[in-house]
């Protein structure tokens, strides 16, 4: 059969999943789709999932590696439920995958990875492949990926070993024939990815190549599809996940202040690669500190922050933890910092490299005595960019240590970023008092509350802040105790007055409808795609979501009060909706997840269907 | 310039906070408090770039007693606030105020990588081997056998000796003084601020309420001379009431000899400068009962310092590459998306 006999038909959106071994470069082809598909035009959401462990037993259920693309000609807003396509590299990639897989889904397998001895690794007692339901289920293509790939490379003086990991972009060439994507910007990152080993540049090239002309001219493979661009905003725009945009955010940030930026940190997952970009970008005067320990991350964020830089630290929950007595003095001390939590499963180690969204009482909470700070919560990968730049406008203006919540879903999760331009910033104005006149270190603006950021150097405001309780205004240590009750109604008062300078909040639907989805961070796509699906098939419901979490925007109130019915997914067991239970006395319904993965759209849209029916 | 001398030169009193000192009568910390307020003005640093910062205990009250700019931080977090703010502004003098409990129970990881990483501070260690603020439970550095609140039967722990710690730290300066040898004091601080890259003063302090005479032996000024060694760089280790004894190395172990027997040219010459560490380690372990206590600068040695490097860092980077964050942002493929007339939105 020749190509020309093949027919082509147009799709809406596609959800792929590719699901291998750890050692497969699942995450690289998932990515290397990506990019090619945002750069045809396609919106894209993607959704990697890949074990703690690095090298887990290749082969088995635990070293799976999963990395879900959905493409659009759609705006969108998720990495798709169920996938339409599974690529399972392995038995194990099949097998924790196959049931995700939507019937009639296409199946494409490496057939001779399914040998006797992977099949026992992945627990499988016969081959799934000679069960014949498996075809009448799914459009099941079982491909001799190995074959073919060491095939194409014959010629090719490497070791067998190094032909086979190219495997996968064998795949990917296949891939790429299945839904018309031109092949240009993986060659050229092959070139310049292998540009010092030519040779395996080469083999990865005919690999990838060989794998669309096996789709081309395979009798197995009678469609192609395509999947029309979609009309984005004019601009220019990159691939970029919720770590990267975080620490764009946080360089922009002291940018726009005219201030060096340091970032100190202990590895964690999965805030670590925060710390991996930041330290690679000292060219925009980024300091970045490797701590011994979290506590030490949190009090050099601190001193830095008391030096007068933007100062950061990043972490993940179990960090928080430890980080909290030294947040309570950043607290007690007024100074200008940001805190940015990427959530993962807990508690305890939990599930490192799994999502959550756990951490929004912690952050609320999770210090001794009386302790308020301000918390924003970014929605997508590319507004970790934003949340971290608006998160440190608060901290100067206000004086305060900020919470930024992000997730794993954000962090390592990916979507077309519009680059902005600098230009179209508004600057972040720093002062700092230097006049000795009537100085005291704890008097207040009138409009924010916040306390002046002196800083050392500043030659007759000589002080000492402390962890201890003060006499407002000078700062003096006192026990008072109408000096205790006074500055802890300062300190909540202007955490407060933040709501006086941050939007209200936006509706999208009706004001008037029945029900209210209200959501804050990652959950933010699928709540949006469920609700306005179901205002498509005609039910009356409406979708507000959170960036400001502490406090909450001034209007939130008298919005919900509009709803007969308030509905608040998130990815713990109510934390939000014990908030506003308890703030609005509104009896919000709440909706927990806690298996590790993000909401599904259609998760969201079922409870939808079956409060409103 | 000085409202009180009339000239740029600052004096003791410009660096006593108006607070009135609330350490016990008799309290070491008070000699401590002193000779950093004669010793400051010496160094010919503005006031205002000076930072003192602290934990938690007693000592740590520190910086609110001083006119220079402080925080009270919490308890053994001290040093990390130290090297936070030594990234931001590697210009200003940072000491770091501890004790015995914040610095080396608590704080003790900090203390060990604050050390490792040679960052610029000035650490003093009140070490008074017991908590003083917390009403006398035994500390790190109590002695075995040591009867207080929490240890009615004795302590059973190891005590740690902070001058061992610092070296197995790799701190490139390691001191100790005493709380009422006030010149030494004030030597010891003045070397220590000299010093570039972290330093480490332990100042053996008394705490008057809860472990008084803790260092008696060496205090008491009848035998002091007999039980302490002081050290010097490039002398031979000599002490006593008329110098009369010395410190010879016997194999790998030293002992105390009379200089008249072995004659002075077969004593151990001190040597703070020594690159490997290997004497100040054999120092550190001398004392009651059978050695005298080495007071001094056991090991000054020249390291790379961390904020230095840091900065070179950061100053290579920012000659090699322009600080374009429009090419920072556009890392990696990207592509356009034209105007469209009516134009899309996402």
């Amino acid at each position: 059969m020749s190509a020309a006999a093949k027919t082509r038909e147009a799709l809406e959106q596609v959800t792929i999943l590719f699901s291998g071994d750890s050692g497969d470069g699942m995450q690289l082809t998932g990515s290397q789709l990506t990019t090619t598909s945002a750069i045809l035009g396609n919106d894209v959401s993607t959704l990697p999932d890949y074990p703690s462990e690095i090298r887990a037993p290749a082969g088995s259920v635990a070293g799976v590696s999963a990395f879900q693309l959905h493409f659009s000609h759609q705006e969108i807003h998720t990495p798709g439920d169920n996938p339409d396509v599974l690529v399972a590299m392995n038995p194990a990639g099949l097998k924790t995958n196959l049931s995700r897989l939507l019937p009639n889904g296409v199946l494409i397998v490496d057939q001779d990875a399914f040998s006797e001895r992977n099949l026992a690794k992945a627990g499988y007692e016969n081959n799934p492949l000679d069960d014949p339901e498996l075809g009448t289920c799914y459009q099941l293509h079982p491909v001799p990926v190995t074959t073919l790939t060491l095939n194409a490379l014959d010629d090719l003086d490497l070791k067998r070993t190094v032909k086979m990991r190219c495997k996968n972009f064998f795949t990917l060439g296949l891939v790429y024939w299945l839904y018309d994507r031109p092949l240009e910007q993986s060659l050229e990152w092959i070139d310049k990815k292998f540009a010092r080993i030519p040779l395996v540049a080469e083999a990865n090239r005919l690999a990838l190549q060989a794998g669309y002309h096996y789709g081309d001219t395979s009798e197995a493979f009678a469609v192609q599809w395509t999947v029309p661009g979609a009309s984005n905003e004019a601009g220019t725009y990159r691939i970029i996940n919720g770590n990267e945009a975080a620490a764009l955010g946080f360089v922009t940030a002291a940018r726009l202040a005219g201030k060096p930026l340091v970032y100190s940190s202990y590895p964690i997952t999965p805030a670590t690669d925060v710390l991996n970009h930041l330290s690679r970008w000292k060219h925009m005067d980024v300091r970045t500190i490797q701590t011994e320990d979290e506590i030490a991350a949190m009090g050099s964020a601190i001193g830095a922050a008391y030096g007068g830089a933007f100062s950061v630290t990043g972490t993940s929950g179990p960090g928080v933890c430890l980080k909290s007595e030294a947040i309570g003095l950043a607290v007690m001390l007024e100074l200008p910092l940001v805190i940015l939590n990427v959530q993962r499963g807990g508690p305890s180690t939990g599930l490192p490299t799994k999502t959550e969204q756990a951490d929004l009482l912690q952050a609320m909470f999770g210090r001794h005595g009386e302790s308020p700070l301000p918390i924003l919560a970014a929605a997508s990968p590319g507004d970790c960019f934003d949340t971290v730049i608006e998160a440190f406008r608060i901290a100067v203006r206000h004086c305060t240590p900020v919470f930024v919540l992000s997730e794993g879903y954000l962090a390592n999760g990916s979507e077309p970023w519009r680059i902005p331009s600098l230009q179209e910033m508004e600057p972040i104005v720093v002062r700092h008092p230097f006049d000795p006149e009537g100085f005291q270190p704890y008097a207040r603006d009138a409009a924010t509350l916040a306390r002046p950021w002196v800083l050392p150097g500043t030659a007759g405001m000589e002080h000492c802040i402390g962890g201890l309780e003060k006499h407002p205004p000078t700062g003096a240590v006192s026990y008072a105790p109408e000096d205790h009750e006074e500055m802890c109604r300062l300190r909540a008062d202007k955490v407060a007055r933040v709501a006086d300078f941050i939007p209200g909040l936006e509706v999208d639907g009706s004001l008037d409808a029945i029900l209210l989805v209200l959501t804050w961070g990652g959950t933010c796509g699928a709540a949006l795609t469920a609700v306005r699906r179901a205002r498509e098939c005609g039910r009356s419901v409406a979708h507000a979501h959170l960036r400001y979490l502490n406090p909450f925007p001034q209007n939130l109130g008298k919005l919900l009060v509009r709803y007969e019915k308030v509905l608040i997914p998130e990815l713990n067991s109510g934390q939000l909706a014990l908030l506003i239970r308890g703030r609005y006395l509104v009896d919000a319904i709440s909706f927990p997840k806690l298996r590790g993965q993000p909401f599904t759209v259609r998760e969201i849209e079922v409870r939808i269907e079956e409060l409103l029916s | 310039m000085n409202p009180e001398t009339g000239t740029g030169k600052l004096t003791r009193k410009d660096f006593a906070a108006s607070q009135d000192v609330r350490w016990c009568p008799g309290c070491g910390n008070n000699a401590i408090l002193a000779q950093m307020q004669k010793t400051l003005p010496e160094l010919g640093i503005p006031r205002e770039n000076i930072v003192i910062i602290s934990g938690i205990g007693c000592s740590s009250r520190f910086p609110y007693y001083m006119n220079t700019y402080g925080i009270h931080s919490i308890h053994g977090r001290a040093p990390t606030l130290a090297m936070g703010l030594k990234c931001a502004r590697p210009e200003l003098q940072v000491w770091v105020v501890t004790g015995d409990g914040d610095g080396l129970a608590i704080g003790g990881n900090h203390f060990t990588h604050a050390l490792r990483r040679n960052v610029d501070i000035n650490i003093l260690l009140f070490n008074n081997r017991i908590y003083g603020l917390t009403k006398g439970q035994y500390s790190p550095t109590s002695e075995i056998g040591a009867r207080t609140s929490s240890s009615p039967d004795g302590s059973i722990e190891n005590p740690v000796n902070p001058v061992g710690l610092a070296i197995g730290s790799e701190a490139s300066f390691i001191a100790r003084t005493v709380d009422v040898f006030q010149k030494h004091m004030s030597g010891v601080l003045r070397r220590s601020a000299d010093h570039r890259g972290a330093s480490l003063v332990e100042i053996a302090q008394n705490c008057i309420i809860f472990n008084d005479a803790t260092w008696g032996h060496i205090t008491d000024p009848d035998n002091r001379l007999e039980n302490v060694l002081y050290l010097e760089h490039g002398k031979p280790m000599r002490f006593g009431k008329q110098g009369e004894k010395g410190i010879r190395l016997n194999g790998l172990r030293p002992e105390v000899v009379r200089v008249v027997d072995v004659g002075e040219e077969n004593l151990l010459v001190h040597d703070e400068q020594a690159s490997e560490p290997t004497l100040a380690y054999l120092l550190s372990r001398m004392g009651p009962p059978d050695f005298p206590t080495p007071l001094g600068v056991f090991r000054a040695v020249e390291k790379p310092v961390y904020s230095q490097l840091l900065m070179e860092q950061v100053h290579n980077a920012q000659a090699e590459k322009a600080a374009d964050l429009d090419a920072l942002f556009r890392q990696g493929e990207t592509w356009t998306v034209p105007e469209q007339p009516g134009g899309g939105k996402r």
